[in-house]
């Protein structure tokens, strides 16, 4: 295959030109004006559209085993492929939970099947996610684990932390943590502050996060494990990392679009879709988020994708589960909210949603260069257009961005070197 | 297609204009209370629903009643005794219950957003009698019927609201309807059960019982231990609650007047004294809420559309 004509972004190996690519046995095989392709290969004119490097999503929730209902792996999997997506790791808070070799090696028999790009997963660190006991987590990591989390749940007990720091040292393998002291958000259903305190919907407090966030890299730190954060939200937490990186404690950690993209105010509308956790936080709380990106406190960019059934966010917004769906949405929310009106820069953005999760977790790096295997998607980014409900790829459309305009629609993704999304034509939604 | 029906679901859909224009039309209905046959036709053909997912005696009692005296046909479903019992949802209730094609649907539930949530599932303007910690607009529009009554007006009135305002729909309400109409309002209670951002708004927050001093109206919200999960620890004993909270004659100048919503827990926030003085209004509120409620039905029956100038209202014989 010949992409001809397209503008090609990789920060990581320093392009950005208009050139021809050439995709040839999985591997980029050329880079450069004027290809020429071998007559049976598919040329594709891609004239003002963009190539960048296709992003790595190191927390989504595929919902598979047990809530197929949902998502599965190849729903879920398209989805990402559509929003530009080459790899994906998914989280283990399913049923039954990913804690054991069984339900791994089913998950990846499964996966070889269904899953439209590379999908790893992270076991549980605790079985059954019920911060108990430790899962055997070296019989996991030779299954092939990508990291361990208990993710929808904090690792409550400071002690059992630590101890899976300490007997997973060997394993090298980053342990992912979702940071909540449960006895700081009992209760809370929103960020807590004026918008809570107006609704009437229980708050819960930043420090819920912050403070764990304090305690788990304090703990990181005594042990130098390799920590990853998820889903930062709020000033303190970031404070809090910067703190530990200066003081080199091995910490990744994320941001997801919806928390650089939009605050409490959003749950105004009392809708399902504004409800996650960890909660939309303060206008400050964002401001902080963005600062932290452009600077590198946070280095990558994740979705958090949890897909509920229409149903199940119907219902009013204290008894809605929590979480948002995100692949399909990431790429272009944060191009036209935060990229094209100068406050982050595209190459900051490109990197925090491809090399740096890539990185964190030990995956392959999706650079554009001759010689690298084929990991990239082909974007329109002069496409202007509202989120709909009805044209997610997801099997669930709780977005937090439905009615609202994004900027850039992926035409193409190449995902270790295969065709993974190939956008319809006009007027046909799928 | 916009859907402009209008609706109550929080005090705020009303504008000032608004909450005047309602607030004359229940004084124009208290010449009814005072007939031997307490009826008008206003709303005679008309259809109110009543459904209560949450205890209630007043509210219900006063919605339907309201009803009743314009002549609305009335169908009242408590949770209990319903289909609620089987586990049917919030959608299926309402969906059922306008299959019968009602004007109006006045719902109380124990969640936030579920009135919200019933304009989607009915045709009929949805009223909120109620919902969890959000709002209970009536409670404040028959509140400020209340005050202005008393007082001869509302602009500049200075009311202090007492007590648990973290788990209170009508101290939520009330706040924003207060200060809609130009009052001023304080909030008074432990620093636990005052919800922390709650400035924002407008109000002055003190922890000093002595502040409500300089108040013309002294708002006393129930103490709502039943939302109170155990080991919470918002107040460590209702004995401590009411030796530095509660509501007392000593505490209060007989120039103030005294309110609370009801149902009141007597020996706890308010003295059972002062619940029973002149100077207390509660059952003044009572019948207040009748009237209010019944200018709400009115108000939305005959100008149903939140655009009134391009759409002509309905016309209903009063």
């Amino acid at each position: 295959m010949v992409i001809r004509g397209a503008r090609v972004i990789d920060p990581a190996s320093g392009v950005d030109a208009v050139l021809d690519v050439e995709v040839r046995d999985g591997v980029i095989a050329a880079l450069g004006s004027g290809l020429v392709a071998t007559a049976a290969a598919e040329e594709i004119d891609a004239t003002g559209l963009t190539v960048l490097p296709a992003f790595v999503d190191p927390h989504v929730h595929l919902r598979t085993p047990g809530q197929e209902y949902k998502e599965d792996l190849e729903s879920g999997t398209r989805a990402g492929a559509a929003g530009g997506y080459c790899q994906l790791l998914a989280m283990p808070n399913t049923v039954p939970t990913i804690d054991s070799r069984t339900v791994l090696e089913s998950l990846f028999e499964r996966g070889e099947r269904d899953c439209v790009i590379p999908t790893g997963f992270l076991g549980a660190i605790s079985v059954g996610l019920a911060g108990a006991q430790l899962t055997d987590m070296y019989e996991l990591a030779s299954c092939g684990v990508a990291g361990f989390t208990d993710d929808g749940r904090p690792v409550e007990r400071a002690g059992l932390l630590r101890r899976a720091f300490q007997y997973a040292r060997p394993i090298a393998l980053p342990i992912a943590l979702h940071e909540e002291d449960l006895t700081l958000s009992r209760g809370g259903h929103m960020h807590e502050g004026a918008v809570s305190a107006e609704l009437g919907i229980g708050g819960y407090p930043g420090i819920a996060e912050s403070a764990m966030v304090a305690r788990d890299l304090a703990i990181a730190r005594y042990e130098d494990a390799r920590v990853h954060l998820q889903h930062l939200s709020t000033r303190g937490s970031l404070e809090e990392v910067a703190r530990a990186r200066a003081a080199a404690v091995r910490v990744s950690c994320e941001a997801t679009p919806h928390h650089l993209l939009l605050t409490d105010q959003a749950v105004r509308s009392l809708h399902g879709d504004a409800k996650m956790n960890p909660p939309l936080a303060s206008e400050d709380d964002r401001q902080a988020l963005i600062a932290a990106v452009r600077d590198g406190v946070v280095d990558c960019i994740a979705t958090d994708h949890a897909p509920h059934a229409f149903e199940e966010k119907d219902a009013p917004f204290e008894q809605a589960p929590n979480g948002v769906t995100g692949l399909e949405t990431a790429f272009a929310a944060i191009y036209g909210g935060l990229v094209l009106p100068g406050i982050l820069p595209l190459a900051t953005v490109l990197r925090a949603m491809s090399l740096a999760p890539a990185r964190a977790f030990g995956l392959v790096e999706p650079t554009i260069a001759v010689g690298r295997p084929a990991n990239l998607a082909l974007w329109d980014l002069a496409d202007r257009h509202v989120v709909r409900a009805d044209r997610f790829q997801s099997r669930s459309a709780n977005s937090a961005f439905i009615g609202r305009e994004v900027v850039g629609r992926c035409h193409l993704t190449i995902a270790a070197g295969r065709v993974a999304w190939r956008l319809a034509p006009v007027g046909d939604p799928r | 297609m916009d859907d402009l029906r209008r609706h109550l679901i929080a005090i705020g859909d009303l504008d000032r204009e608004g909450i005047e224009r309602i607030l004359e039309t229940a004084a124009s209905f208290e010449s009814v209370q005072e007939r031997e046959v307490k009826k008008v036709p206003t709303l005679r053909g008309r259809t109110v629903v009543n459904v209560f997912f949450e205890s209630s005696t007043r509210t219900s009692s006063s919605f339907e009643l309201a009803a009743k005296r314009l002549s609305a046909d009335v169908m009242s479903l408590k949770a209990s005794g319903s289909s609620v019992d089987k586990g049917e949802s919030l959608k299926d209730t309402i969906q059922t219950l306008s299959a019968y094609g009602p004007d109006v649907v006045v719902i109380r539930h124990a969640a936030i957003g579920a009135a919200l949530k019933t304009t989607g599932y009915t045709n009929a303007h949805v009223v909120n009698a109620g919902d969890g910690k959000h709002q209970h607009p009536t409670q404040c529009l028959l509140d400020l019927y209340t005050i202005r009554e008393a007082l001869g007006r509302l602009d500049g009135v200075q009311v202090a609201i007492v007590g648990d305002v973290l788990h209170s729909r009508v101290a939520r309400s009330n706040i924003q309807g207060l200060l809609a109409v130009g009052a001023q309002v304080l909030l008074v209670g432990p620093p636990t059960l005052i919800p922390r951002g709650i400035e924002a708004t407008g109000v002055r927050v003190s922890h000093e019982i002595g502040d409500i001093a300089t108040a013309d109206v002294v708002y006393v919200l129930r103490m709502q231990s039943e939302r109170m999960a155990e080991g919470a620890n918002y107040v460590p004993s209702l004995r401590e609650y009411t030796e530095r909270w509660g509501v007392t004659s000593s505490r209060v100048s007989p120039r103030q007047i005294v309110m609370h919503p009801g149902p009141m827990n007597r020996g706890v926030e308010i003295g059972a004294d002062l619940a029973d003085s002149n100077q207390s209004l509660i059952l003044r509120q009572v019948q207040a809420g009748l009237v209010t409620r019944m200018a709400v039905l009115y108000d939305l029956v005959t100008r149903p559309y939140r655009d009134t100038a391009e759409r002509p209202a309905v016309e209903v014989a009063a």
